[in-house]
């Protein structure tokens, strides 16, 4: 992450953002205790974790659900209690953080 | 690979969210809390109205995560303006394009979107909401309810219902949280006899879809009143900020309804058998405390069933007066359907 601060003469009239979507810049995935791992073998692709996400971490296309974006993820957990399939399953962080760590 | 199933009307969504390069309206990395409940309403209509969208939002929530200077998580134009002006700032950007139309210098379709939150609509912005809709803008307002100033750390708003503990309704042996029921801003904002009221939740996805399409089809102001369970205020788990929304419909605490001109209504989901009001009360620590008060108790669902049954007997009313005045009912309330054949 690269917090740069602009000089007073840099800042534009207004304080304008003049770029779209820029607060992608925080990785906010660093607030998760719980990570959501979707198992795709009963993902179905109905799309209802994608539109009731509130962090935009759930990359969709009409057709497919892709994995999870876990840059942006909170672990919210939404959108396993609303997966009607059951594929989504939160485990703690720590223990994949933990297993990538060993392997 | 499992079978797809698709659902059309999220395929649909989801095929609109090219202008954004298949990403949400509202960019990751906003600072709302985990488990919110804005986005999902914020999303939901900026991908149903499918169109260049201006925005305006009230100081509240919605404002401070998603504005923190100079980052911003808006991938559509957004204004920010003090609390109470958010309608009054959007109508003006309307007239300003307007003008700009008129002279020919811009031909490009523009909608025009206001959020607020309850403080920003009930409360400190109301004045300017009114006065905007008495003017007759082309915008729509969207209310995202979450009963109370949860910005700065849950303070009593009047959307708060009755027995609520809130930083200033205290519980106590004087007092047991808000004294007086909320005020019906859906109603007030249907007796300004705009030509679109309504009242929806982030759970019925469908539902808010249809109804932010079929306001795009008006012209003059609209009103779009969707609760949002506060995970951090009303103290539940984040994973259940849409089964809340969901239960406020169950248990009629939050009836879905939608209002033509002031005088059409329909109630467009009557649960059959509603879930006790305990239910959702039980599911809130900030609320629970009201199952050990019956008079409170009471007092809560003597006010969800007039409120129904009042709604039901509008229904019926605006039946009758649509076939006195010569109306077809079904007519008015469906959903747009010339854009599917055009394309």
């Amino acid at each position: 992450m690269g917090y740069e601060l602009k000089k007073w003469n840099e800042i534009p009239i207004g304080a304008i953002v003049d770029e779209a979507g820029s607060s992608m810049i925080n990785d906010t995935g660093s607030w998760r205790i719980l990570r959501p791992i979707t198992h795709f073998d009963k993902c179905t692709h109905c799309l209802i974790c994608w539109i009731f996400c509130p962090d935009d971490s759930i990359p969709s296309s009409p057709e497919e659900r892709y994995e999870t974006d876990f840059d942006y993820c909170k672990g919210c957990g939404i959108c396993a209690v609303e997966c009607p399939y059951d594929a989504i399953e939160m485990v703690p962080e720590m223990e994949v953080k933990l297993k990538e760590l060993e392997g | 690979m499992a079978k797809k199933v698709n659902i059309q009307v999220l395929s649909e969504l989801a095929a609109h969210q090219e202008p954004y390069d298949g990403r949400m309206p509202l960019a990751a990395g906003h600072r709302m809390c985990i488990g919110c409940g804005i986005p999902p309403i914020v999303n939901e209509v900026l991908l149903a109205i499918n169109k260049p969208t201006v925005v305006s939002t009230a100081t509240g929530c919605l404002e401070v995560t998603t504005g923190v200077y100079p980052y911003t998580a808006w991938n559509v134009p957004w204004i920010h303006v003090n609390f109470q002006s958010a309608a009054a700032v959007i109508g003006g950007a309307e007239a300003a394009y307007n003008v700009l139309k008129k002279k020919g210098l811009y031909d490009k379709d523009v909608e025009f979107v206001a959020f607020g939150g309850d403080g920003g609509s009930y409360d400190i912005g109301f004045q300017s909401l009114s006065a905007t809709v008495e003017r007759g803008h082309n915008f729509l307002y969207v209310c995202y309810n979450n009963e109370g100033y949860q910005n700065t750390g849950y303070q009593k708003s009047s959307a708060t219902p009755v027995g609520a503990y809130t930083k200033t309704t205290p519980v106590g042996k004087a007092k047991v949280g808000k004294e007086g029921p909320r005020k019906d801003l859906t109603m007030i904002m249907a007796a300004h006899g705009m030509p679109y009221v309504a009242q929806a939740s982030p759970h019925i996805y469908r539902d808010l879809y249809n109804k932010v399409k079929k306001a795009m089809t008006f012209k003059g102001p609209k009103f779009i009143n969707a609760i949002q369970p506060c995970t951090l205020s009303w103290r539940f788990a984040p994973e259940d900020t849409l089964r809340l929304a969901k239960l406020a419909v169950e248990t009629r605490y939050w009836p879905v309804y939608e209002v033509i001109d002031g005088k059409y209504w329909k109630v467009n989901i009557k649960p059959k058998r509603p879930k006790p009001i305990e239910d959702y009360i039980a599911a809130q620590p900030r609320w629970k405390h009201v199952l050990k008060y019956p008079e409170i108790l009471e007092q809560i669902q003597k006010e969800i069933d007039d409120k129904w049954n009042h709604l039901l007997a509008l229904e019926e009313a605006s039946k009758i007066l649509a076939e006195r005045e010569g109306v077809d009912y079904d007519a008015l309330f469906a959903l747009p359907k010339e854009e599917e054949s055009t394309k």
